[in-house]
């Protein structure tokens, strides 16, 4: 049995944040499917492990954890000597790191989540997409594309010369809305768009996707 | 070479750097901003921040933004002294203080902020506070709430029984939200008012609250 187990699901983005990392790390793991559709994430045996009942939740052994940026956070240090190398040892190329991580979860994702949800999963559930809301969020998403465009311009990465956290980190919700019409908002931006088709490319996002086709 | 804050007092993410500074009692210089002049989406301060937000650092030959990534260069920069807010000697404890600090900016700040906002800046702009956008958020913070007075009464902070960085991330805006007429939901949940009792009785606290009343 896996000491490293991850708990969640396949559409979610979050999930996928923490499957990515732990292949990028080569780690021997196993995915505890949690079944969302019928509330197994609010019962009482999921919420031992996640209180706030939110998938992914997961455990190394006895440490439990949720959140899934505490979680690729603890991954990448715990097995820093593994795998792909996602934070510096360096202060202050780590400090620059860590901003664009927080640009991530800042100014990026409550933009591109709800894209997703309205352009990615709605239509998975069969539910109607609020096309004011699309609108709102692609103008929203625009002005951090734009962002993006000028440190892509000077930065092969987000966080300086090498993939790190601050790029993984957006690969889950990069992947939906590249088959939506939002996908235009990163191809008309070219230093965005050559990002996008480099971290997209990764063997280790790759084993993700098959992981979705499987199930 | 003494560490530079831009920013404005008042501010809550500028608060948020400035307590944690504060908290590690390491001097710095406040380069005010002449934020209600829109001095933050110039170009001078937009090679700072190229998202036109306060506050940024300067600390040598280094810039950071994002208020989350100053406190986690600082609470780094000077683990070996003072209060250890990341718990930096021990991976399962710094696990847990990330796992919070990913709570206070995923669930807790989405609730809180939006309440803040309308019930303190929309007067500042001669506007009326939306009460729909105050009560939905209220419904959130609530459910946010219940969790953190479970988990408190569990450990005395919240990563546990020591405080960190994940505790003084809730300052800025839960010292606004004090101020309102909804303070009853801290303070109708006893280990959250315990909790929040606690830590804003902290010098570091009370210096972030002279200097936003000194504005």
């Amino acid at each position: 049995m896996a000491a490293i187990k991850a708990h969640g699901s396949l559409i979610s983005t979050a999930t996928n944040r923490v499957l990515v990392i732990l292949y990028e790390k080569e780690l021997e793991f196993e995915f505890v499917s949690v079944d969302m559709s019928t509330g197994e994430h609010k019962k009482d045996h999921f919420l031992s492990l996640n209180p706030f009942g939110q998938v992914p939740a997961f455990e190394d052994g006895d440490l439990k954890l949720f959140e899934s940026r505490a979680i690729t956070k603890y991954v990448a240090y715990e097995y820093a000597s593994k795998g792909t190398q996602l934070i510096h040892q360096d202060s202050k190329k780590m400090a620059i790191t860590l901003v664009w991580m927080e640009v991530e979860a800042q100014q990026y994702d409550p933009v591109a989540s709800k894209l997703v949800w309205e352009l990615g999963i709605k239509p998975m559930l069969g539910m109607v997409t609020d096309k004011a809301i699309v609108e709102e969020n692609e103008a929203k998403l625009a002005k951090v594309l734009d962002v993006y465009e000028n440190r892509l311009a000077h930065s092969k990465y987000l966080g300086g010369d090498c993939f790190t956290l601050a790029d993984l980190h957006h690969l889950p919700t990069l992947q939906y809305l590249l088959g939506t019409q939002s996908q235009k908002l990163f191809d008309s931006r070219p230093h965005v768009s050559a990002w996008v088709a480099d971290i997209t490319a990764r063997p280790a996002w790759l084993k993700v996707q098959a992981l979705r086709k499987k199930h | 070479m003494t560490i530079k804050i831009y920013g404005v007092p008042i501010s809550t993410c500028t608060a948020r750097a400035t307590a944690c500074l504060y908290e590690k009692e390491v001097d710095f210089e406040l380069v005010p901003i002449n934020f209600f002049g829109g001095e933050h989406k110039q170009p001078a301060f937009l090679s700072k921040n190229p998202f036109g937000q306060i506050p940024a650092l300067e600390d040598g030959d280094l810039t950071l933004f994002e208020s989350r990534a100053i406190t986690a260069y600082v609470a780094e920069k000077f683990k070996e002294t003072g209060t250890d807010l990341i718990r930096h000697n021990n991976l399962k404890e710094a696990a847990l203080v990330e796992v919070w600090i990913q709570v206070e900016s995923q669930s807790f700040d989405p609730a809180i902020t939006p309440i803040v906002l309308e019930y303190v800046l929309a007067p500042m702009k001669g506007k009326t506070a939306d009460k729909a956008v105050i009560d939905a958020n209220l419904v959130k913070l609530e459910k946010v709430l219940d969790v953190y007075e479970s988990r408190l009464s569990s450990t005395k902070y919240l990563a546990g029984d020591f405080y960190s960085l994940a505790d003084l991330h809730h300052y800025p805006y839960t010292h606004y939200f004090m101020t309102t007429p909804w303070a009853s939901l801290v303070n109708d949940r006893p280990h959250v008012k315990a909790w929040w009792e606690d830590i804003s009785s902290r010098p570091a606290y009370k210096k972030m609250t002279e200097a936003i009343a000194s504005c």
